[in-house]
């Protein structure tokens, strides 16, 4: 067999005119009497051969394309499975479960990765890369970040890249995003990793609203890039449109419809508002279209700007998809002092319940100080947004290997 | 104690003093908001199903289970006996308790017997146990595919399906989980 002829993906023999000669490489996945069912990523093809390569075989095989099968095929075995195939538990097993949904998400994370920077580029962001061993991971109340040593001084993974963005936009970048790793502590279950991948981008000159525009022409360019053209995709029950415009709507006038009891009384406990929220009011959000949340309290909202008519309110909106939050964002906080203050207060609550407080990031608050000008900014769950466009109900299925697999 | 990160399906979990199995649980959280977990569980007594929702960090406390390798003796009454072959204790479960499994209890078979605070709540058999078709139809000689089934009765009272070429009086084996023919034995 000659080994310089170069390997066909299996659907383009599948398009061979027939009576031509073929040569494919992949694994088989079946075998019978003088027989092999070989498949690669483009698909599966019988391969008929004596003898016949055990299941689990990687082969290259060389034959005649009838139309429908390689017949009088020669295949050489390139690497044989020790032990079983597949294995129960194996790599091949999970990613091939239920007609191999998961390894198509992989190719989808790639096509969705690819339509974000796209969109960005179009639109004269800068993509950066900050460190993800920070001085400062955050100070919010609800995240706990993990410590990481032998950085010479103490560090912790981001729990968001913000700090460091915002140092960019001080050191002169107008408009930048990122694609990068974060991590929290002890988040893990149907729409959370301990480790995710985020988006954030900021823009110079704008605030919440400039936000949201780009947020949902950013959905939308990526539901049109994964489904040829399509904003109206399938939701978990029904359909979803993810054109622009979407629902604004504020946290007042949802508690109002969805709760069953006003945002002022939930607000009596944190407890009990952030019960009512993801019990009642977070599921019956974005349903057949999505939904911006804004009107957020002064109070949970450490990075963002108030309101400048009503200084109770900040300025954050947080999105919301079929039931699940996407997104949140902010016009941002650029004063230093107003912020050093802030993160004083975070570091605060965090002592008064027992949590580990992390530093203050100077050099943020130099930045601050320096001067940036208004600014909106955004951090959105890429892991999320997949399970959105690929109709996956558990982020399991939209990563390359779950934490449970590791 | 199990902290809410420790949940899992089949956790078993006491609440309110009955014992639960987790049959299904949630991780809740807003990006910058408090964290829940949500499960979904079911009394293992009574089988009802309970969903309650917990605050991440709060402590829950751990159902008492133990499981002891007894015998089956004989019914009393309502009641079926069993016996630790080590020491010699005996044990009673009800027919309620038993359920479905009371079909399965073969003169010294040996079983599992689940505890719960000490006090026995049921029984696991062998997942395989073999039994005598009693009732069914004459069979069919030609059709041994085993495609097409018919309902049969076994010496317990175990009602239950079989292929057309299995004929009264004859073993089969029967998958305790299920209750489902496995296969023919030759006695």
């Amino acid at each position: 067999m000659a080994q310089s002829a170069p390997r066909s993906p299996i659907d383009v023999v599948r398009r061979q005119s027939p009576a031509s000669r073929a040569r494919i490489g992949g694994r088989v996945i079946g075998a019978a009497e003088g027989a092999a069912l070989v498949q690669d990523i483009t698909g599966s093809l019988e391969v008929r051969c004596q003898p016949v390569p055990v299941p689990g075989a990687w082969v290259v095989c060389e034959g005649l394309w009838d139309g429908a099968r390689l017949i009088e095929a020669a295949c050489h075995v390139v690497s044989v499975p020790d032990g079983p195939f597949p294995r129960p538990d194996g790599d091949f097993a999970w990613a091939h479960a239920a007609g191999g949904h998961r390894l198509r998400n992989l190719r989808g994370r790639a096509a969705v990765l690819r339509a974000i920077r796209a969109f960005f580029d179009q639109r004269a962001f800068t993509e950066v890369e900050t460190p993800l061993a920070v001085p400062s991971p955050g100070l919010d109340l609800h995240l706990d970040a993990l410590e990481v040593g032998g950085m010479g001084a103490p560090r912790w993974l981001g729990t968001s890249p913000e700090y460091q963005m915002k140092r960019l936009l001080a050191a002169g970048l107008p408009r930048i995003f990122q694609l990068s790793r974060c991590f929290r502590r002890g988040e893990l279950g149907q729409r959370h990793h301990p480790e995710f991948t985020m988006l954030e981008w900021y823009r110079t000159f704008a605030g919440m609203h400039e936000i949201m525009r780009d947020t949902e022409e950013l959905v939308a360019h990526v539901a049109r890039a994964l489904h040829e053209g399509a904003t109206v995709i399938p939701a978990q029950e029904g359909l979803l449109e993810l054109a622009p415009p979407w629902e604004r709507l504020t946290l007042r006038e949802a508690f109002d419809r969805y709760a069953g009891v006003s945002v002022d009384a939930a607000l009596a406990s944190e407890e009990l508002f952030f019960r009512v929220l993801t019990e009642r009011v977070e599921p019956q959000l974005g349903r057949g279209r999505p939904t911006f949340l804004t009107g957020w309290p002064a109070s949970m909202a450490s990075l963002a700007r108030l309101d400048p008519h009503d200084p109770t309110v900040a300025e954050r909106v947080e999105a919301f998809v079929d039931g699940m939050e996407l997104s949140n964002g902010f016009s941002e906080l650029i004063d230093a002092r107003e912020q050093r203050a802030r993160l004083l207060r975070d570091q605060a609550d965090r002592a008064a319940q027992g949590k580990a407080v992390y530093p203050l990031d100077e050099r943020f608050l130099d930045a601050l100080a320096e001067g940036i000008p208004p600014s909106g900014g955004n951090a959105l769950g890429v892991d999320r947004l997949l399970m959105i466009v690929l109709g996956a109900r558990h982020i399991d299925d939209v990563v390359a290997i779950p934490p449970a697999r590791l | 104690m199990y902290e809410t990160s420790d949940i899992r399906k089949n956790v078993k979990l006491k609440i309110d003093g009955n014992p639960y199995v987790v049959v299904d649980f949630q991780f809740v959280k807003p990006g910058k908001g408090q964290a829940f977990t949500r499960v979904k569980m079911k009394n293992m007594i009574t089988g009802n199903v309970l969903e309650r929702t917990y605050k991440s960090g709060e402590r829950l406390e751990k159902a008492d289970m133990e499981e002891r390798q007894m015998t089956y003796l004989y019914p009393e009454g309502e009641d079926y006996v069993f016996m630790d072959s080590q020491n010699y204790d005996q044990v009673r479960l009800s027919a309620e308790q038993l359920g479905e499994n009371k079909f399965y209890l073969l003169d010294n078979l040996p079983v599992s017997i689940l505890f719960y605070d000490g006090t026995p709540i049921g029984v696991t058999p062998p997942i395989f146990i073999e039994l005598q078709v009693v009732e069914t139809e004459p069979g069919f000689k030609g059709d041994t595919s085993g495609n097409v089934q018919k309902p049969c009765k076994l010496s317990t009272g175990l009602e239950t399906t079989v292929p057309l070429f299995v004929n009264q009086g004859e073993w089969i084996k029967v998958d305790t989980r299920t209750g489902e023919y496995v296969e023919r034995v030759k006695k």
